[in-house]
């Protein structure tokens, strides 16, 4: 049967012909969740592990990035709100049943321990990065914030009662970072008119993508061999869970209904085939993966490369997810 | 009280006239619409081809996507299961148009999301809705489901219908007469 549709009087902005209401900037906010979380999951898991002086790098000088990037991520987030001159009304509601309220309120309250914990470490910070190399310029903005805190009597206070209950904030951070973590999917899987995001698996994947950036950031900023290894191998562990959790996406959508099947098959054969089988499978996780292997076996191996391929993997995903996510929809004509 | 719609596709010959009332009604901007007809001809020439219109709009759905995801409460269910926005508690953050499986929301030039409202200023006042009102073929039926002798409730018991991606399992009150 032949079959043609009009839709008449109809071509509005980004939603004629199909969906493209979020796009780079979503994309890049959902790759720097993920690596705060991981960061800040990565810290406060070794501070307890009471390795705060071996792993200086992970636990102490790391701690500088995610207080930035959340607020990086929260700008983008903004900026891409069509009615921005309201975004506060997101802080005025909490709505048990939308992610995005979740998110809004998680990225909030986790930006007091993210903020404290670099401080509670900075005189630790500032002569890790003046060892290595006296002239770096963050030193000054640094050595400015520290001046600056320690000029208030009511920030020293803060900072000192952070310190001696270092090990409660770090309970609750890293719950607060696992829900960031999560929530980064979570978000993207409440839509149900979207096939492709409407799976609970979404959150677990967004998690584990994310830390799995995140120890590879560490991996490549560390000098310490130690740990550089350490999270090399932690690394290859989160590769495999994560490939393990994309075949599962598949599977699922696969043994779906036909929106689902119809939504598998643009990453089995479809548009987004070639995208994400060579450049997201291969040269984001299998690839470093190799490399990493090889890297433990001794080969010499810059840790910079399979880390930066993690991390552009990381986004990669997270844009094809969204963009893949918003042309999958119900036929409704 | 439950509000619906129907429209029968046997009458539609899409004029259009649906889209412009809204549109002069509600104040709707330039460019953009609350309701828009889709044109569907099938079948191979000249033996079984075959053409019917819809009008389709929001769906007012009993289970609301867009309700649900709104982080802010903008997107709420008013009485008669009519759903609205309302502009100042909204963000434009769009999670109601991505979660909307119908595409009836549009970001209005100001900002805000903006929708099909069932003309709930009129329908307040025992008035059809714009579009309702202007159909000429009569192939637009509104009324309160709740009420039997609604023309709702009547060309609903008397008609075959369906509706559109019940799969989507968000229970749309736009029913559509074959």
């Amino acid at each position: 049967m032949m079959e043609e549709l009009f839709v008449s009087g109809r071509h509005i902005e980004h939603i004629d012909p199909t969906l493209t209401l979020w796009g780079g900037p979503i994309a890049i906010y959902l790759f720097l969740g993920g690596l705060a979380a991981a960061i800040l999951i990565f810290a406060n898991f070794f501070f307890l592990m009471g390795k705060a002086d071996k792993y200086v790098m992970t636990v102490k000088v790391s701690t500088l990035i995610p207080p930035v990037i959340i607020v990086i991520g929260l700008l983008l987030l903004v900026a891409d709100l069509h009615h921005k001159l309201y975004f506060w009304q997101l802080l005025l509601n909490f709505r048990i049943e939308s992610p995005m309220s979740w998110g809004a309120w998680t990225l909030s309250f986790i930006m007091i321990p993210a903020i404290l914990w670099p401080l509670i470490y900075m005189k630790d910070i500032i002569n890790y990065l003046s060892d290595r190399n006296p002239k770096c310029r963050l030193l000054k903005t640094l050595s400015w914030i520290d001046g600056m805190a320690n000029k208030f009597k009511i920030v020293r206070m803060v900072i000192e009662l952070a310190t001696k209950y270092q090990k409660l904030m770090a309970y609750i951070t890293i719950v607060l970072s696992l829900i960031l973590g999560v929530y980064t999917g979570i978000l993207l899987s409440a839509f149900n008119a979207r096939p492709l995001w409407n799976t609970a698996i979404l959150g677990p994947l967004f998690l584990t993508s994310g830390i799995s950036t995140g120890a590879a950031l560490l991996m490549w900023m560390s000098k310490n061999h130690h740990e550089k290894i350490l999270f090399s191998k932690f690394d290859l562990v989160l590769i495999a869970v994560e490939i393990f959790l994309i075949i599962h996406l598949f599977m699922g959508m696969k043994a779906g209904s036909q929106v689902q099947v119809d939504t598998a098959s643009l990453f089995l054969g479809g548009q987004y085939t070639a995208f994400f089988w060579v450049g997201i499978m291969g040269l984001g996780l299998v690839f470093p993966a190799v490399l990493e292997i090889l890297e433990l076996n001794r080969f010499n191996i810059p840790s910079w490369l399979p880390a930066l391929f993690i991390l552009l993997g990381g986004l990669a995903f997270r844009f094809i997810m969204v963009y893949a996510g918003q042309f999958s929809s119900y036929n409704i004509l | 009280m439950r509000y619906a719609m129907a429209m029968d596709t046997r009458k539609c010959v899409g004029c259009g006239d649906c889209v412009v009332a809204c549109q002069t009604e509600n104040d709707v901007p330039f460019g953009f619409c609350r309701d828009w007809i889709v044109e569907n001809v099938s079948g191979i020439y000249p033996d079984t081809v075959k053409m019917h219109f819809k009008s389709e709009r929001c769906n007012h759905c009993d289970n609301t996507p867009c309700v649900r995801t709104c982080p802010t409460g903008a997107s709420h269910v008013i009485e008669g299961g009519i759903v609205k926005v309302t502009h100042d508690e909204c963000i434009g953050c769009g999670a109601c148009i991505v979660s909307c499986p119908y595409n009836a929301r549009y970001v209005h030039p100001e900002g805000y999301i903006d929708k099909c409202t069932f003309c709930d200023h009129r329908v307040a006042q025992g008035q059809d809705t714009a579009c309702v009102a202007v159909c000429p073929t009569t192939a637009l039926i509104f009324g309160d489901l709740d009420d039997e002798k609604s023309p709702v409730s009547i060309a609903l018991r008397e008609n075959e219908w369906y509706v559109l991606a019940p799969e989507a399992g968000t229970k749309p009150q736009l029913y559509f007469l074959k």
